[in-house]
């Protein structure tokens, strides 16, 4: 019987027609078709023929008219769609499809279960910690009740979570410190000005400049306490205020007398100047405002800013203490220890330390007719003293060639220093940098408080013998004032670098500085 | 060789326009601190002695009384309303915000012994030595209804009531303490201990069964309403003039005595008192505590206020006018923030509870 094929899917694929065989049972020669020959066995039951499919059952005998009308007979297969090649492969896509959302089910789930590996707080080194204490920790003396006791732990624990709020705060600082690291088998000794002018960005830069002023003798210099205003007295009697940074001249001034000193008190609107007879205040247009003639033949000035009181020490042995707030003196006494001409000020507790030719240091307050303390330094004349920002170390220098470091807590010597000729003026800075100015010679030394200090930090040479010495406040610069004029140095790494702009702040607006001012009248 | 030199750039510290906030970097470092104590100090001390020259307690008196104001009551919801009974029997309702009068009444024949709000806001109870006790109802305005709205009587004097906080029932003390609902013409219970006079009678704001009472005999008294009996009685050195309870410790009152003093009791354990309260100089007369239950006033018969802190054992302040004599009544305002002391010579004051503080009157 003849069979006709009929093709009911007429796809364009090639594949589809390994479906549909002749009556005959020939097979269409497809490639397909010799694969299958290699995949089944000629083994199996039902004895089919090789090539024919194994999902392919004949069920059945089909008639049907032909369009002729002649009556023909087909075969009808069973094919068993689950066992084709592509329902193989849909169900493959299947399988992925679902193992994806189950890895992305789980993958969220793990997000979402996880555990901060690093719960609570940072931790924060103990040694940061330390600086933000304040005083000792409260132990459990005897307290005699439960309650005492409970009060007491109570308050330890609130010293505790402020100093450690404090020392987290530290993140939220701006800047950070300078530094200078020379090369290995070099010396930090041997980098000049020039070099380090060269190296540093522009602004810093700036910051190296030289005033030649050769004609009025050697200045004196004093900077505000925010490092802004640079106040410059010469002996021969010309005072100018500047702001430094943009080199603004605020006054220009010659007073016609000797200058010994010259001192700015707690704003950048008024100074002091310590002339030949009085001492003078002005304005920082120039304007004389007052003629304090209580003060005469003033040598050193010192102010207390927290106390609003101008210290002076006279070349007749007279220490005197004025209020400038009210005006008035507050206290004065004849120290009998000769010509007062080395003075310096404790930042910490506002001590002024006087330094004498007999070798001796005194330390005085306002309070008292004697000196507080009275220390054998040196065994010939002191020639400068120096205090470090916390008030714990002291440094001396004498006439005979020597400079050492004192422990201000046990009033003990630290380190003894042999250098070429008695340092004439030193200065500490914010970071503990000492700085000493011997004939000549500036000379820098690096962290010379808690270790024994081998060779200069950075040197520099001047044209002319130094006559004073301060860093400037929160700026990593030295000023230098002597015979020929003023220089400011760049010493990277000693100024703080990050100011609390409620205690003094570089940036002030006038009205800020109008509002700190009556601040500190009221906090006096 | 490595340098790095401080530089800062001026556009971090500087504001940007005029109509930006100026720019103030911390370093919370000690070093950069000095003198930091003595400051803060100096600070402290001159923040005392501004207080105490802006301190200008006394706002206003309310005058219209003819006789000496014996008791004020707060209205319950509204602040601006008191209501104050005198000597001479009569009841009126003042408006503090203009310090005048809304309305009076001829409330008793004697003396008005005690007042007090029912807690809803629409009426008031007045108890008085007429041996009645009439309930008044009071509108929004202020307005008394001249007619009570229940007239109780009573066998023997009242020297005072007081409402409970969650129950509606109130009660009286005189000779006997006695439990009244105001549909109820006879009391619903009486408490006796002993044959002597209860001379006040105070609800507990928070355990609203509760009752304390202070007796001739110089007895504190603790009653339960719910209770048949008296519960617990201390017996003090001199006389208990009055008692408040403290509106946020639930158990916790402060009697007025005569012996100069005010004693703080927990009232679980009544054998100590937890603080003594020593100030005044002449018997202390009344007490009330503050909303918040830190503070309380008391007035005395040395002609001052006082108000003490709830756990020490001075004042904190001391109010006193030469015109102002012994003080009878005190109250303190509902909002925390003014004192309203009624006294002998016909005035109620209105104080302000913080002296210094700027209330814009």
């Amino acid at each position: 019987m003849e069979a006709n094929v009929t093709k009911p899917f007429v796809k364009k694929k090639q594949n589809m027609k390994r479906y549909f065989m002749e009556g005959d049972g020939k097979e269409l020669s497809t490639n397909k078709a010799s694969k299958d020959m290699k995949k089944h066995s000629p083994e199996k039951k039902g004895s089919k023929p090789i090539g024919e499919k194994r999902f392919k059952k004949p069920i059945k005998m089909r008639t049907y008219s032909d369009k002729d009308g002649q009556q023909k007979t087909q075969q009808v297969f069973k094919i068993d769609i689950s066992k084709t090649e592509r329902h193989r492969k849909w169900q493959m896509k299947k399988q992925r499809q679902a193992q994806g959302e189950q890895r992305k089910l789980q993958h969220r789930k793990h997000m979402r279960e996880q555990q901060d590996p690093f719960p609570g707080d940072a931790p924060i080194p103990k040694e940061r910690i330390q600086k933000y204490e304040r005083g000792e920790h409260i132990k459990d003396t005897g307290t005699r009740t439960g309650q005492g006791s409970r009060k007491l732990a109570e308050q330890e624990k609130k010293l505790q979570f402020a100093a450690r709020q404090a020392a987290r705060t530290e993140i939220l600082l701006h800047e950070e410190a300078g530094f200078l690291e020379a090369d290995e088998g070099e010396d930090t000794t041997s980098i000049t000005q020039h070099d380090l002018a060269g190296v540093v960005d522009i602004t810093s830069a700036q910051k190296f400049f030289e005033l030649k002023l050769p004609d009025f003798g050697p200045y004196s210099v004093n900077y505000t306490r925010n490092g802004r205003f640079l106040l410059m007295g010469g002996v021969k009697g010309h005072v100018a205020a500047i702001d430094w940074m943009t080199k603004k001249l605020l006054c220009e001034v010659n007073v016609m007398e000797t200058v010994n000193d010259v001192k700015w008190l707690h704003q950048e609107t008024m100074f002091a100047v310590a002339q030949r007879q009085w001492t003078y205040m002005y304005d920082n247009q120039g304007i004389e405002l007052h003629c304090l003639k209580k003060l005469d033949c003033v040598l050193r000035m010192e102010f207390l800013p927290f106390h609003f009181l101008l210290a002076s020490a006279n070349s007749k042995g007279y220490l005197s203490y004025i209020d400038v707030s009210i005006g008035e003196k507050v206290a004065g006494y004849s120290t009998q220890m000769g010509r007062l001409d080395v003075m310096c000020q404790n930042p910490s507790n506002a001590i002024v330390t006087l330094g004498h030719s007999g070798g001796t240091v005194t330390m005085w307050c306002p309070k008292l007719k004697e000196p507080v303390v009275k220390m054998l330094c040196h065994q010939s004349g002191v020639r400068s003293v120096a205090i470090e920002q916390a008030g714990q170390y002291m440094a001396t220098s004498g006439i005979d060639r020597t400079l050492k470091i004192w422990d201000l807590r046990t009033y003990k010597m630290l380190h003894s220093y042999k250098v070429p000729m008695g340092a004439g003026q030193m200065a500490f800075s914010q970071q503990g940098l000492l700085a000493t100015g011997m004939g000549n010679i500036v000379q820098v030394y690096k962290d010379s408080c808690r270790q024994e200090v081998k060779a200069p930090y950075l040197t520099h040479n001047l044209t002319s013998s130094v006559r004073s010495l301060q860093f400037c406040p929160y700026e990593d610069v030295l000023g230098v004032g002597h015979s020929t004029g003023f220089s400011s140095l760049i010493i990277p790494g000693a100024g703080e670098a990050n100011f609390d702009a409620l205690e003094s702040n570089p940036y002030q607006t006038k009205q800020q500085r109008k509002e700190a001012e009556v601040k500190m009248l009221l906090e006096k | 060789m490595k340098v790095k030199v401080l530089s800062r750039n001026p556009d971090n510290y500087l504001r940007e326009t005029k109509r930006d906030i100026h720019k103030v970097p911390r370093n919370y470092d000690p070093t950069l601190h000095p003198f930091e104590a003595p400051r803060e100090y100096i600070r402290a001390l001159n923040a005392t002695k501004l207080e105490r020259v802006f301190a200008k307690p006394f706002i206003g008196s309310l005058d219209g009384h003819r006789d000496g104001v014996n008791c004020l009551a707060k209205h319950p919801h509204q602040l601006s309303t008191l209501v104050s009974g005198s000597y001479d029997g009569e009841v009126k309702v003042w408006d503090l915000t203009r310090r005048e009068c809304i309305s009076s009444i001829q409330a008793h024949d004697g003396f008005v012994q005690g007042l007090c709000a029912v807690p809803d806001g629409s009426s008031f109870l007045t108890c008085g030595t007429d041996k009645t006790v009439k309930q008044w109802s009071i509108n929004e305005e202020g307005r008394i209804n001249p007619e009570p709205v229940v007239t109780l009587l009573g066998k023997t004097v009242f020297q005072q009531i007081d409402h409970s906080l969650g129950h509606n029932s109130f009660a009286t003390c005189g000779e006997q303490v006695d439990i009244w609902e105001v549909d109820r013409a006879e009391p619903v219970r009486s408490f006796t201990w002993g044959v002597d006079t209860v001379h006040a009678i105070k609800f507990n704001p928070i355990e609203t069964h509760i009752l304390a009472g202070c007796a001739v005999d110089r007895s504190i008294l603790l009653y339960d309403m719910r209770g048949s009996a008296p519960l617990r009685k201390v017996i003090l050195k001199l006389k208990s003039n009055a008692l408040a309870w403290n509106p946020m410790e639930a158990f916790i009152f402060t009697v007025a005595n005569e012996d100069y003093n005010l004693y703080t009791f927990d009232m679980r354990k009544l054998s100590m008192p937890l603080n003594i309260h020593k100030d005044h100089i002449s018997a202390v007369l009344d007490v009330d505590y503050s909303p918040t239950g830190k503070e309380f006033v008391s007035g005395s018969f040395d002609k001052t206020l006082r108000i003490f802190p709830y756990d020490k054992g001075h004042s904190r302040e001391v109010y006193h006018t030469k015109r102002m004599q012994r003080v009878s009544v005190v109250k303190w305002s509902l909002d925390n923030k003014y004192l309203l002391s009624g006294s002998m010579e016909m005035n109620i004051r209105v104080w302000k509870a913080r002296a210094s503080e700027k209330l814009g009157i």
